[in-house]
C-alpha cells in the first residue's frame, strides 16, 4: 500500500541534507506552509538556497531561518515588502546572497525543471540589468533571454486537501507557486489542512496529482485559515 | 492650477478601459482603477498571483483570509471568477493574453522606456515582483502616476535615468495634470490636460516635449 502520510515533522524532514535549494510556496502568508517552515528550522539544516517569491516578514518562518544564518542564498522576485527586517539586515551586511528574477521567469524555470526542459527563451527582462550576461536570440524579429530551468532539491508546499497517494487540492489563492515548486523538486513535502480518502477528491478537482509529492503531512492552521 | 487627486487619475483612466479587456492593476493607484470600474461594465481584472475575475475588497466581516491580491490585500471573487497557479497565470502575461497592464513607475521616457523597480544600479534591496513579464507581456502598457516626485522633479523624461523595467513598453500616461499618449517616433502627445491645467504648465513640469497632435 502506498502510503505518503507522515505523522511527524521529524519524518517529513528526513534526510534534508546540508547545502540543499528549497522551494517554498506562497505568496506571502497566503499558501505558505508555515508549519513545515518551523519543521526546517528545527531539523537543523545550513547552507540552504531557499527559493520564495518573498524573504519572509518579521522574525518568524523564513526570517527566522534566515536570521539563524542558516541561508545562504535567496533566490526570489520581490524581497522587499512590509516587514522584511530580517533580509534587508543580512544583505545589507553581506551575509546573505540574492538572486532576483522576474516573478514569471521564476514560475516557469521551476515549471520547466518539472517538465525536464533544461532553459527557455523570454523576452521578459529584455534590455534590462537582469538579462546581464545571458545569451540572447533573435526569433520573429523580437529579442529573447535564455533562462534556466530552477530545480530544487527540496519542496515545501502548501495545500487545502491531499490524500495517501499524495494528491493535492489547493485552495483559492493559495495556490499560487505550489503546483510549480512540487513538480520541480526531487523531494516534495505537503502541508494540508485536510487528509482526504483516496478518490475523495474529485480526480476532475486535483490541482497537483500525486506523482510529484512525496509526503503529506496534516498541519492544524487554526481558526483563522479554516 | 487643479489637476487630478489620485482618486482623479484613477477614476480618469478606468473611463478608458472598456468591456471585455482582461486587465491587470499594479499596486498603488493602479489598484484604485478597479474601484471606478462600474459593476455593469464588464471588465475582468486579473491577479498575478492566480485569479481571473478579482472583485473589490470585501466588507470588514467578510475578509476571505485565502483570498488577496498582488499587494496582498484582501479581495473578493466575483461569479465567473477563477484561480490557476503562477506559471498559468505568467503565461496568461507572457503569451500576450492581457489587454491592458496598469503600472506605477518611478520614470517615463518619450520613447516608452519604463523605470518602476529599482532606484540605481546599487539598489539596496531591488524588487521587481511582476512588472518586467508585465511590460514585456502585456498588450497594452499604461501608467497612472504622479507628473512630478515629491521634490517637483519631472517624472516624464527625454530618457530613463533609473534602471529600466522594459524598454519601449508604455503607450499612456495618466498623471495629475493630464493624459498623455506615446507615440513612436514623436513622444509625449497631449491627449487632454486635468481640469485648470495649462500646457505652458503641464510642459513646465515635463522633462521631453509635449506635443499637441
Amino acid at each position: 500500500m502506498i502510503n505518503k502520510i507522515v505523522q511527524s515533522m521529524a519524518d517529513a524532514m528526513a534526510g534534508i541534507k546540508d547545502g540543499s535549494t528549497v522551494l517554498i510556496g506562497g505568496f506571502g502568508a497566503v499558501g505558505q506552509p508555515d508549519q513545515l517552515i518551523e519543521a526546517l528550522i528545527e531539523q537543523g539544516a545550513k547552507d540552504l538556497t531557499c527559493v520564495c517569491n518573498n524573504a519572509g516578514t518579521g522574525r518568524v518562518g523564513l526570517a527566522k531561518l534566515m536570521e539563524l544564518g542558516r541561508v545562504r542564498k535567496i533566490i526570489c522576485s520581490f524581497p522587499r515588502s512590509a516587514g522584511s527586517v530580517v533580509f534587508e539586515e543580512l544583505y545589507r551586511a553581506g551575509k546573505l546572497e540574492l538572486e532576483i528574477v522576474p516573478q514569471g521567469t521564476m514560475a516557469e524555470r521551476m515549471r520547466a525543471a518539472g517538465a525536464g526542459v533544461p532553459a527557455f527563451f523570454t523576452a521578459t527582462s529584455v534590455g534590462t540589468l537582469l538579462a546581464a550576461g545571458k545569451e540572447q536570440r533573435e526569433f520573429n524579429g523580437r529579442q529573447y533571454v535564455m533562462e534556466h530551468a530552477l530545480k530544487g532539491d527540496v519542496a515545501l508546499v502548501e495545500a487545502w486537501e491531499g490524500d495517501r497517494w499524495g494528491n493535492l487540492a489547493y485552495r483559492s489563492s493559495g495556490r499560487n507557486f505550489n503546483p510549480v515548486m512540487a513538480m520541480a523538486s526531487d523531494l516534495t513535502i505537503a502541508q494540508v489542512s485536510h487528509v482526504r480518502e483516496l478518490g475523495e477528491i474529485e480526480p476532475d478537482h486535483v490541482h497537483t496529482p500525486g506523482i510529484f509529492v512525496h509526503r503529506v503531512i496534516r498541519v492544524d492552521r487554526g481558526p483563522d485559515w479554516a | 492650477m487643479q489637476g487630478f487627486d489620485r482618486k482623479g487619475m484613477a477614476a480618469r483612466l478606468a473611463q478608458d478601459i472598456p468591456e471585455g479587456w482582461y486587465v491587470n492593476l499594479g499596486i498603488g493607484i493602479p489598484t484604485m482603477v478597479g474601484d471606478f470600474v462600474p459593476m455593469d461594465r464588464e471588465v475582468i481584472f486579473h491577479s498575478e498571483n492566480g485569479i481571473l475575475g478579482m472583485g473589490p475588497a470585501p466588507a470588514p466581516d467578510k475578509v476571505d483570509p485565502w483570498l488577496v491580491n498582488a499587494g496582498k490585500q484582501a479581495v473578493t471573487l466575483r461569479p465567473g471568477g477563477s484561480y490557476f497557479h503562477h506559471a498559468d497565470s505568467f503565461a496568461m502575461i507572457r503569451g500576450g493574453h492581457i489587454d491592458l497592464c496598469v503600472l506605477g513607475a518611478f520614470e517615463v521616457a518619450a520613447n516608452g522606456d519604463i523605470a518602476n523597480w529599482a532606484t540605481s544600479e546599487n539598489d539596496t534591496a531591488p524588487a521587481v515582483g511582476g512588472a518586467m513579464d508585465l511590460g514585456a507581456g502585456a498588450k497594452r502598457l499604461w501608467v497612472v502616476m504622479e507628473h512630478t516626485t515629491k521634490d517637483g522633479r519631472p517624472k516624464l523624461v527625454e530618457k530613463c535615468g533609473y534602471p529600466l523595467t522594459t524598454p519601449g513598453a508604455v503607450s499612456r500616461v495618466y498623471t495629475n495634470l493630464g493624459v498623455f499618449e506615446i507615440v513612436k517616433g514623436k513622444g509625449f502627445v497631449v491627449v487632454e490636460l486635468a481640469p485648470g491645467v495649462t500646457l505652458e504648465q503641464a510642459q513646465a513640469a515635463t522633462a521631453a516635449p509635449l506635443h499637441t497632435q
